[in-house]
């Protein structure tokens, strides 16, 4: 049997979605960013809203989202995608607006943007990765970073007398009323991405409904940031975010 | 001949804007330009033309709407005052990159920092130098009357979208708070989507279709050779400004010995005091430059040959005087007169000004 | 013909509508016009003013040092403007609640009892009316006709009401001002 023969429509038992370019990512070994995109292109064909989605990237590593997803982006300021899309979505309120932000670009410099979305119920999707650290910038102190995680502005550990508590948006988002559904999810696992695949879905199905704000966490690792392998980030992750930052649906109305 | 009212020029550009069919605009209060949302929100367009209006949770938030709108093709605007302006900066910075035709308006108070209430003209350099980070500049129009605040709204955005860069109004208090007759121009439909999409199709955020690549509005460019090109594109974009969009008002020029220069409310109160002037027989003429950029600057080359002085008359300590050394080159004295703080100068002083310093100097 | 005008009294007296009715009668009858109110927050129950620009021609500054007419309506104001009176102009003032009335020997000065007069037609709010009556008797730089047209437009739909009132109170002031000193 030649290769030809196998390379059969009937044979296939994976397909990647149109909406993921070719691009070859950028991202490290591990990293959770290549498997939401991936979740959140395979919802966007599902829904067969290619032409309707627009896409707001953030500052952070996920800045070059843009390259991944086969739709139209707005590169957003730092922390500022919740106001393009806000925008966005009001003058163009038939689109299916999401933006998808990083810990540091959500929580800490977009901190006002996001609540104020929240607030109004913007009917968008917020992607949220949550690995509390700056990954772009090499390996800073995020505001999610847990007490006595060291980063490089924090090398002997977060100081809550110094830095403060890490900060649960999510929990903190689910209290506004502009948001109709909030969840915390995880990709570590082929079932933990099936439940993200099925919360996202949700999320863009409320669009149709203009429920207002869907706003999905996505607990993640940073290997590089961490400074541990794929495998030990994963462990770290469960021992030590999942306990402070626990999973499943916090509101859906 | 359109309607007449008497208006404030906060609610004239928020009526014109309606008219000229903006789709969006994103504001936060600030005096004295909060007119220009109050009267957007209590006309309520979004039942009239389908215009949005938000009021944001900060003129950050503002501008950055402004920027996601704008990268939808969609004709946007927002406004401020000074302090307002310096947040909105970030997001104007972005939008230029981007190249996006968005229209901001600053309806300047004294600074610094807190400053003033009161009109004043000290964010010349803010905006005609660009403002916020980056080599970039401002299609920036200097109104002088309410009439202008409403009609610079379409002049500007036009330039605005023929250039896809960002258009300033630099206006100040006076003109924001003053009320004088308006005619107010008909009624212009919004673009609808088939013309944005035939007008801005190669790069507006409106959903990739099958008939095109996927538009991607970002002002990051990592690879620095690509980054180099595309500040070389906008330098261009700015030269052509200079070359061809020029726009200026003279006034006595003909004969003048002297030359009074002034944008916006201060070029009205140095009629008044060319008028006195004239009246005490000096030959004084009034250069106003009506874009700051592109500024006139062949212009005031050229009456360098012809004048013994200039003065620049501005409610700030001298910002645009600079540009007018720069055009006049050393070949006659320019000097600076101007009240600020919020003080606005009184015609008599500018007499006074022009004879000790430009005529006795 | 040009006349640049300062009203200048408390926030609340109706300063503001008074200068916005002159100028939206001046409009009517193809005048150009500015209005340039002081600002901020100083209207916050202080001092308001307005300078009132009515003109044939185009209209320089909106902002003057001084005034064919100023109209004056509390005492702060007095102790402002009268020195920016031009020689030979204006000062017309309400003497409820001054204290130290013009002295000036060289300007036309007349007095209207626009609080009294306007308790007497019952409504406080008649105040702003009444003065503007009185300065339209001193100089009638604008047709009655035109006036009239200038409340219409200036006025909400839902105040047009009011309107004959207002009108009878400009009457009021056209009757009651009184000349205390001409040049």
């Amino acid at each position: 049997m030649e290769v030809k023969d196998i390379i059969k429509e009937e044979n296939l038992a994976y397909k990647k979605t149109k909406v993921l370019t070719d691009n070859e990512m950028h991202y490290c070994p591990g990293c959770t960013h290549g498997v939401v995109h991936k979740v959140i292109a395979e919802v966007i064909e599902e829904k067969d809203i290619q032409e309707n989605t627009i896409g707001i990237s953030p500052v952070g590593c996920s800045v070059l989202a843009y390259n991944y997803l086969h739709i139209d982006w707005q590169e957003a300021a730092h922390g500022r995608a919740p106001a393009l899309a806000t925008a966005t979505s009001r003058l163009m309120p038939d689109k299916y607006v999401f933006t998808y932000q990083g810990d540091g670009d959500l929580a800490s410099i977009g901190a006002a943007e996001i609540i104020h979305a929240c607030n109004r119920g913007e009917n968008i999707v917020v992607i949220f990765i949550n690995n509390g650290i700056y990954g772009m910038t090499g390996g800073q102190m995020a505001p999610t970073t847990l007490e006595g995680m060291p980063t490089s502005t924090s090398p002997y550990g977060r100081d809550i007398k110094l830095s403060g508590h890490p900060l649960k948006m999510t929990e903190l988002v689910a209290n506004l009323p502009g948001t109709t559904f909030v969840a915390r999810h995880s990709a570590e696992t082929a079932g933990a991405v099936r439940k993200l695949k099925k919360a996202i879905r949700k999320a863009f199905d409320n669009i149709d409904e203009k429920k207002g704000t869907s706003f999905i966490e996505v607990v993640s690792t940073c290997s590089s940031g961490w400074k541990l392998t794929p495998e030990a980030s994963n462990t770290w992750m469960k021992e030590n975010m999942f306990p402070f930052y626990p999973l499943g649906i916090i509101k859906d109305e | 001949m359109g309607e007449l009212r008497l208006m404030k020029g906060n609610e004239a550009i928020a009526e014109a804007a309606i008219r000229y069919g903006v789709d969006g605009y994103f504001g936060y209060p600030i005096t004295p330009q909060s007119e220009v949302i109050e009267t957007l929100m209590a006309r309520k367009p979004w039942e009239e033309t389908g215009m949005v209006v938000v009021q944001a949770e900060s003129e950050v938030a503002a501008a950055n709407m402004l920027y996601g709108g704008a990268a939808c093709g969609k004709k946007v605007m927002t406004s401020s005052s000074s302090p307002g302006v310096s947040l909105k900066l970030e997001a104007i910075s972005y939008i230029a990159g981007a190249e996006l035709p968005a229209l901001v308006v600053n309806v300047v108070r004294g600074g610094p920092g807190l400053g003033t209430i009161q009109p004043a003209q000290s964010d010349y350099f803010q905006a005609v130098k660009g403002g916020g980070h980056g080599d970039y500049h401002l299609i920036v129009f200097a109104p002088n009357s309410v009439q202008e605040m409403a009609d610079f709204v379409e002049d500007t955005y036009e330039l605005a979208i023929k250039y896809r860069n960002p258009a300033m109004i630099l206006s100040d208090g006076i003109i924001g708070q003053m009320m004088e007759k308006v005619e107010l121009k008909d009624f212009k439909p919004r673009f609808t989507d088939a013309e944005i999409k035939e007008k801005f199709g190669s790069w507006a955020t409106t959903g990739k279709t099958p008939d095109r690549e996927r538009n991607i509005v970002t002002s990051l460019e990592l690879q620095s050779e690509l980054q180099e090109k595309h500040n070389h594109k906008l330098q261009a974009k700015y030269q052509q400004m200079r070359e061809t969009e020029v726009r200026f008002e003279s006034t006595n020029t003909e004969d003048a010995e002297y030359l009074l220069v002034a944008y916006g409310s201060s070029s009205r109160i140095c009629r008044k005091a060319m008028e006195l002037a004239r009246d005490k027989g000096i030959k004084v003429g009034l250069l106003r430059p009506i874009t700051l950029f592109p500024f006139p600057t062949k212009q005031l080359a050229e009456l360098a040959n012809q004048v013994k002085g200039m003065l620049s008359v501005e409610m700030s300590a001298g910002q645009m005087v600079e540009d007018i050394r720069l055009a006049v080159n050393g070949k006659v004295p320019v000097e600076h007169f101007g009240r600020y703080g919020g003080i606005i100068h009184s015609p008599d002083e500018i007499v006074n000004a022009l004879e000790k310093q430009i005529i006795k100097g | 013909m040009k006349e640049e005008i300062i009203i200048a009294g408390f926030g609340g007296q109706g300063v503001l509508s008074m200068g916005k009715i002159l100028a939206y009668s001046g409009i009517m009858q193809d005048q150009e016009v500015s209005w340039m109110p002081s600002y901020g927050p100083e209207m916050r129950g202080g001092t308001a003013n307005v300078t009132v620009i009515l003109s044939d021609e185009k209209i320089s500054s909106p902002i003057l040092n001084t005034f064919d007419t100023a109209i004056i309506l509390n005492q702060q104001s007095l102790d402002k403007f009268e020195e920016a009176v031009k020689p030979g102009g204006v000062l017309l003032y309400d003497p409820n609640g001054i204290t130290s009335p013009p002295a000036r020997k060289d300007i036309n000065i007349y007095k209207i009892e626009g609080a009294e007069e306007a308790a007497k037609m019952g409504n406080p709010k008649t105040f702003n009316m009444i003065i503007l009556g009185a300065f339209l008797k001193i100089k009638p730089i604008v047709k009655n006709e035109n006036v009239e047209k200038g409340l219409e437009k200036s006025l909400p739909e839902r105040y047009h009401k009011l309107i004959p009132l207002n009108l009878e109170a400009i009457q009021k002031g056209h009757d009651s001002v009184k000349s205390i000193q001409t040049v």
